[in-house]
């Protein structure tokens, strides 16, 4: 069982920051409504408090790993140049996609938007873990200071499903491969 | 005439909002730009090049680091100027949050192709 490190970059760039962030802005979601609604039935403890600081920074750690390593490390892999007359396109998985009809919007919608939208991610969730980190409880008395940082929180998981949805698409039509092959295990 | 900033006073002992402010608007202004650089790009050989700050990302690389430096240095200037204010906050939520939406749909190719 082997893999090749290009694929291995790409698994830790979505499956790894990507994945683990879309399933983290749910939960920040819920708890930046829960924990700061004026309706909130106990008071925050001061543990309470300092978690969600922790947590959205760490989610504004993967957010920024995920569009970094996907923008310079696989990126460039993605959109590499075929050379001229090229006619096995597997490695080079834009022209790949480019070269059928069926599989170009994968690449002129799909990675066009995805490349791009991608960064509101992190944008959106340091805004948020910036205004928790500075606000903490005292959000409760900003109810438009946390409505906003909701609604940027929201957009931000929304960019990231779309990043995430069309980075699944991209390796099932042209996945990133190549490089050393690194062996798993052994099979039967 | 010095333009005055939306403000309304402070009235309790809860921090003032011009901070929280300051990050909501920069985001909506970066996240905005972040599309307006990718549409200039697409839409200029010039600008195209000249985003290419690393070639093997191409002008993707240069369109968000930008962005990001326009959205950071926004977030500078304000916070220097709302951080001990309370501002009118429902303004400012709105704008930003229009940009943050156009930023989406400007980011959406079949959008960005009508430019």
């Amino acid at each position: 069982m082997e893999i090749t490190a290009r694929s291995l970059w790409t698994l830790i760039h979505g499956m790894g920051f990507g994945a683990l962030y879309l399933l983290a802005c749910s939960g920040a979601l819920v708890e930046l409504y829960r924990r700061y609604s004026p309706r909130a039935a106990n008071p925050l403890a001061p543990g309470d408090d300092n978690f969600l600081k922790v947590y959205l920074v760490a989610m504004s750690v993967l957010a920024w790993l995920t569009v970094l390593t996907g923008a310079y490390i696989i990126y460039p892999w993605y959109r590499a140049a075929a050379p001229a007359g090229a006619v096995n396109l597997a490695a080079f998985p834009q022209r790949l996609l480019l070269s059928n009809p069926a599989t170009s919007g994968w690449h002129s919608i799909g990675m066009e938007w995805k490349e791009h939208v991608a960064w509101l991610g992190p944008i959106s969730i340091t805004m948020a873990a910036a205004v928790v980190i500075r606000y903490g409880r005292d959000l409760k008395n900003h109810p438009q200071l946390r409505a906003a940082v909701l609604c940027f929180t929201l957009v931000s998981f929304l960019a990231a499903g779309i990043a995430g949805f069309f980075g699944a698409m991209l390796v099932k039509n042209a996945p990133v491969e190549g490089g050393q092959r690194i062996h798993l295990m052994d099979g039967e | 005439m010095k333009k005055q900033e939306p403000s309304i006073p402070a009235t309790s002992a809860v921090l003032p909002n011009g901070s929280g402010a300051a990050a909501i608007l920069s985001a909506g202004i970066g996240a905005f730009m972040l599309a307006f650089f990718a549409i200039a790009a697409d839409k200029s050989a010039f600008l195209k090049n000249l985003f290419i700050f690393y070639k093997p990302t191409g002008p993707l690389s240069g369109v968000t680091t930008s962005a990001i430096l326009v959205w950071l240095i926004a977030w500078g200037i304000l916070e220097g100027r709302w951080r001990s204010r309370t501002v009118a906050l429902a303004r400012i939520n709105a704008v930003a949050l229009v940009l943050l939406a156009l930023s989406l749909l400007l980011t959406f190719p079949p959008v960005a192709d009508l430019f």
